[in-house]
């Protein structure tokens, strides 16, 4: 690993969540560092994908704290977060049907455009250099990703990997310090696992986005990660290098005893 | 072969996204402009501009209004009518009050009344969407006329608050003519328009169609959903304010609340589902296709009639107004949900391969 892995960027103090009796999270925290990729694993409903939307705000946990750079919060909307360089994809795909992945990418800048509603009535000088220069950076991407060929497509008539690889494009469009994935990888085959474990690592990479993600194929995790989180009915039952926790009792009793 | 994007490579971005990158497209608009702006003038009846064309026009606008709030910003609205009251009323008010405002200017602040209005009304949009949001305007749709009528001072202290319209006069220049009021309102409805087609690919228009399409996803990617949902009750209803005003000023002249009523908010409301939700084309394919349509039906059954030697009872053609219009809508909803504009893409795109298939 050539990384230098920096000092805590976010940490998950505490956090408890409840749906009415049912505990989706009960006093998890954990931490993680700055150009660090963070796999989050556990049974189905053990509360991962309430941690991502806790962390940038979708969901308000009732006790705990969450600190990200220099800021701390108990509550956060999503808005705010996207402020402060959080983005993320979905478990279940939520792409802007109606776009093109063109577009769809291009709501990844909106946060950093600047043009008021005259300017962009007029589409003329000001707008337009900063449509282009704007769409300059999302080619970028659609290069990086390699999906020049359809970015005038409409997403819904993609396939479904390659509208998880456009859901991709538009986290990373807002150039996010911090990149929370669910499930990225999730019903893809298996050469569409190892393009996508490949933009996940080159993205970390070049970019030094920090990286919390969350997969239940644990060949792609074991490869990825840096370090694993892992979370059983709301708990978190272990937290080290993934070698540190295919090592430990409680989680393979848990989970990847199923495996085993 | 005729329309044919090979061999126009586009070079640049700032190509790629001039408002029609492909060169047919650019002199297609251009010839159409050139039949709007000297060709109608020059040839079209009075009957033609005063009963087809400037209701064709103002029709679009308000149906450009009403698309960008429902088809791109997903907020679906039956007050478009009361909006086009609010533009009507504030025009007649500004003109009446403030001796010397240029006719334009009234127009402009008729827009932004009727904006401000759209913005109190679109609150509830905050809360609520879909059904129950469609009956939060529906109260605006009621409201607005009643209390038009009520509060006489709206209508200068006319009988059942019917408005007469003052003459259109700019820098001198008095819009009398139906011609003139055709080139008015064309002028005024073409600038709308492109400025329309501007917003909906912009930064905003790609906020009201991801907050249209999925409104969480739209936050967490940093969109304001409050304030692009708001920008959209205020640019919507802004057009059909002005939209409202030449109703009044270039089409009828005379205007009274009630005849903004639930009626005409639900004709527009099918303008745009017939000619495209979510485009600006539609917006006047819609138009066109239900102003023409009962002039061609009159026609059709009047004609027809003459030739089989039947006297139809009275009422016939309203009627078959009704049923062919309900047939219509019920069609484009199943079937093609994105309405004439989407055909005619479709038919591009098939001319766009002929003669080969493939
Ligand atoms: N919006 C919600 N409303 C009610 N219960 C929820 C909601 N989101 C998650 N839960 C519940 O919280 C628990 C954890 O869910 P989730 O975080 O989706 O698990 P995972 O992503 O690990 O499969 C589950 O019992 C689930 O039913
Ligand atoms: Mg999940």
């Amino acid at each position: 690993m050539t990384r230098i892995l920096g000092e805590p960027i976010l940490s998950v103090d505490n956090i408890s969540l409840a749906f009415g009796g049912v505990k989706a999270l009960a006093n998890v925290s954990f931490h993680v560092r700055e150009h660090e990729i963070l796999a989050i694993i556990g049974p189905n409903g053990a509360g991962k994908s309430s941690m991502l939307n806790v962390i940038n705000g979708v969901y308000r946990p009732q006790v705990g704290e969450i600190r990200f750079r220099d800021r701390a919060w108990k509550r956060m909307v999503p808005y705010e977060a996207a402020r402060l360089g959080i983005a993320r994809t979905f478990q279940n795909i939520a792409l802007f049907k109606g776009m093109s992945v063109l577009d769809n990418i291009m709501t990844g800048r909106n946060l950093k455009m600047r043009s008021g509603l005259i300017r962009q009535a007029l589409y003329w000088g000001p707008n337009l250099r900063e449509e282009i220069e704007h769409r300059e950076k999302v080619e970028h991407i659609i290069d990086f990703l390699q999906i020049e060929h359809v970015r005038k497509t409409p997403v819904g008539r993609l396939p479904y990997g390659l509208q998880k690889r456009v859901e991709l494009a538009r986290a990373l469009a807002a150039e996010p310090t911090l990149l929370l994935l669910d499930e990225p990888m999730a019903g893809m085959n298996v050469e569409e696992k190892q393009d996508m474990s490949r933009f996940v690592l080159d993205v970390n990479e070049e970019f030094g986005t920090t990286i919390v993600l969350i997969e239940h194929d644990m060949g792609v995790v074991m490869d990825i990660s840096d370090r694993v989180v892992v979370l059983d009915y709301g708990r978190k039952i272990g937290d080290g290098t993934p070698d540190e926790i295919r090592a430990n009792p409680e989680v393979i009793a848990a989970y990847l005893g199923v495996a085993h | 072969m005729l329309y044919r994007e090979a061999g126009q490579f586009k070079s640049s971005y700032a190509e790629d996204q001039a408002l029609f990158p492909i060169r047919q497209d650019r002199y297609g608009m251009l010839v159409l402009l050139a039949i709007a702006f000297v060709g109608v003038p020059l040839f079209a009846s009075d009957y033609w501009l005063t009963a087809i064309l400037v209701p064709f026009l103002v029709f679009s606008l308000a149906a450009l209004g009403l698309n960008i709030l429902t088809g791109y910003a997903g907020q679906l609205s039956l007050g478009t009518a009361a909006f086009m009251a609010v533009g009507a009323f504030a025009a007649y008010n500004f003109e009446l009050r403030v001796p010397g405002l240029p006719v334009l200017v009234s127009f402009v602040l008729a827009g932004l009344v009727a904006a401000l209005v759209g913005i109190a009304f679109g609150l509830p949009s905050l809360r609520i969407r879909g059904f129950y949001l469609a009956v939060a305007t529906l109260a605006a749709q009621f409201f607005i006329p009643w209390l038009l009528v009520k509060v006489s001072w709206f209508s200068n202290y006319s009988a059942s608050g019917v408005i007469t319209t003052q003459p259109i006069e700019i820098l001198g220049f008095v819009f009398d003519s139906p011609t003139r009021k055709y080139l008015l309102v064309l002028a005024i409805v073409c600038v709308l328009a492109l400025a329309a087609k501007n917003l909906v690919r912009s930064s905003i228009g790609r906020a009201w169609m991801a907050v249209r399409d999925m409104d969480v996803a739209a936050e967490v990617i940093g969109i304001r959903i409050v304030r692009a949902k708001l920008i959209a009750f205020a640019v919507s209803s802004f057009y059909c304010g002005i939209a409202g005003a030449l109703y009044a000023y270039a089409y009828l002249g005379s205007v009274e609340p009630d005849g903004f009523n639930l009626d005409l908010s639900f004709r527009i409301l099918f303008m745009i589902i017939i000619g495209g939700v979510g485009s600006i084309l539609g917006s006047f394919l819609g138009a066109a296709f239900i102003t023409v349509l009962p002039i061609f039906l009159d026609v059709l059954l009047t004609d027809g009639a003459h030739l089989f030697n039947l006297s139809l009872p009275a009422g016939v053609t309203s009627m078959a107004q009704l049923v062919v219009f309900g047939g219509l809508i019920i069609f484009f909803l199943i079937v093609e949900p994105h309405g004439l504009a989407r055909l005619w893409q479709i038919a591009k795109e098939k001319l766009r391969l002929w003669p080969f298939p493939h």
